[in-house]
């Protein structure tokens, strides 16, 4: 037998074991023998994710400083805090495939990987805060809980962390909408045209249809993905709904209706051309928050160069006092 | 149309022209700071377990990101961080042979013997 031929004898045997481990699920971890195409998608989904976390730290970022009320302040910095967490623990996840976290960066400062689209919205009002923690974070716990079982360990025992994590965000933004939703019609109004304008966007954030879904066969036989896009969107709204009733706050879709034989409710046409708009960058924000991120990395290029410089000066000290 | 997923968690990025990143070769000759191991003893009682890892310029600076980064919630009562350069592991590729020898011992294990049944507290 050739070099050759050994050689793609022994990569079928290694897809073979990887499949049979995904077949049984058992974890595929940082050092197994995997396909290409696994690690790519892989390290494309954990970036994205991880880069949608610390993007997703500006539009709240900008209530912090006229939050409501102290106790709101203290809340949405330790929220945006989290964010910063997710960011990290989905970035040290990635790195286990074999890149650099540097260089994930670069490739979302140069626009070539990409962030999810709900963040290019803008945060108008203070009612925002609640409706993102309620609406986004809510369809994001919905997308996130089935990757806490995701075949790549790393990646499921981060999700792990971060679910436990999201659940306060929803109950705070839930918390907030009740609050206004409860106060003066001014306060009820605002509460109510930003579920209005957040409403839609977060349905989209489970992606397009599954007839126009082409990737997802494959990252369910690789069970990175568990469920389909309509079947997460279906929960979402199937949760969501009574929610909207409890906070006497109606959600802005005429055609919304709950499905007696099926169990469901039926909701309106998603206008999907506005998400493909946003998603080519013409949403609201999208050249605002890449320009943001820029600045936000160059300008924070000294603080990293001293924290590295003052390491070696220790070291340095700490090498001549060893050797005298 | 593009081809699209919901990726991660927080809702569909394309991924058709999205470069993946390549595998790099020697990590550490990168400019980043160093990659350093966390592990968290969650109460006393308890072992130190790994929980992620992060990147710092020096062990102090190391272990304040971890206090921030895996303790938000009271989470640990003690913290190491551990340079991931200095960690040996064992060989992916030799797996089997390198745990092979304790396949065939099963005799290690009180269930091999075969004791009559009334016997008790054995």
């Amino acid at each position: 037998m050739s070099a050759d031929q050994t050689d793609v004898t022994a990569s079928v045997a290694a897809e073979r074991e990887f499949q049979a481990l995904v077949d049984a699920d058992e974890r595929i971890e940082p050092r197994d023998a995997m396909p290409e195409g696994y690690r790519k998608t892989l390290v494309r989904q954990i970036a994205q994710h991880a880069h949608s976390e610390i993007i997703g730290m500006q539009p709240e970022g900008n209530w912090i400083s006229r939050a409501p009320s102290l106790r709101r302040k203290a809340i949405l910095m330790a929220k945006v805090q989290d964010e910063a967490g997710h960011g990290l623990y989905l970035y040290s996840a990635a790195e286990t495939l074999g890149v650099d976290r540097a260089e994930l960066l670069d490739l979302l400062h140069a626009g070539k990987q990409k962030y999810s689209s709900i963040f290019n919205y803008p945060t108008l009002t203070w009612a925002d805060m609640g409706a993102i923690g309620w609406l986004v974070d809510g369809a994001a716990i919905v997308n996130q809980v089935p990757i806490c079982r995701c075949s790549y360990g790393p990646y499921a025992r981060a999700m792990v962390r971060i679910c436990k994590e999201e659940s306060f965000h929803q109950r705070q933004g839930f918390e907030i909408l009740h609050t206004l939703s409860h106060g003066t019609p001014a306060q009820k109004a605002m509460a109510q045209d930003a579920v209005d304008r957040w409403w839609w966007p977060s349905l989209m954030m489970f992606g397009p249809p599954d007839d126009q879904s082409p990737n997802s066969a494959q990252s369910m036989a690789w069970k990175i993905k568990r469920f389909s896009n309509d079947e997460l969107r279906q929960k979402f709204v199937d949760m969501t709904v009574p929610q909207s009733e409890v906070l006497g706050l109606t959600l802005p879709d005429p055609d919304l209706r709950f499905d007696e034989e099926t169990g469901h409710y039926v909701f309106g046409e998603i206008d999907w051309s506005e998400f493909f708009e946003v998603l080519k960058g013409n949403g609201p924000c999208n050249a605002q928050r890449a320009a943001h991120r820029r600045r936000a990395h160059e300008d924070g290029a000294w603080v990293r160069e001293a924290a590295q410089a003052y390491a070696a000066k220790q070291a340095a000290r700490a090498a001549t006092a060893g050797a005298a | 149309m593009s081809e699209l997923t919901p990726a991660g968690g927080h809702g569909a990025v394309p991924v058709d022209g999205v470069p993946a990143g390549h595998r790099a070769e020697t990590p550490a000759s990168r400019s980043d700071w160093p990659l350093w191991e966390v592990f968290v003893r969650a109460r006393r009682g308890l072992s130190h377990q790994h929980v992620g890892s992060l990147h710092a310029p020096d062990a102090a600076m190391a272990l304040r990101n971890a206090r921030d980064v895996y303790t938000r919630r009271s989470e640990g009562v003690s913290l190491w961080v551990v340079p991931a350069a200095a960690i040996v592991a064992s060989s992916p590729d030799e797996k089997d042979a390198f745990f092979d020898p304790a396949a065939d011992k099963a005799y290690r294990h009180p269930t091999f013997y075969d004791i009559p049944a009334e016997v008790k507290h054995l």
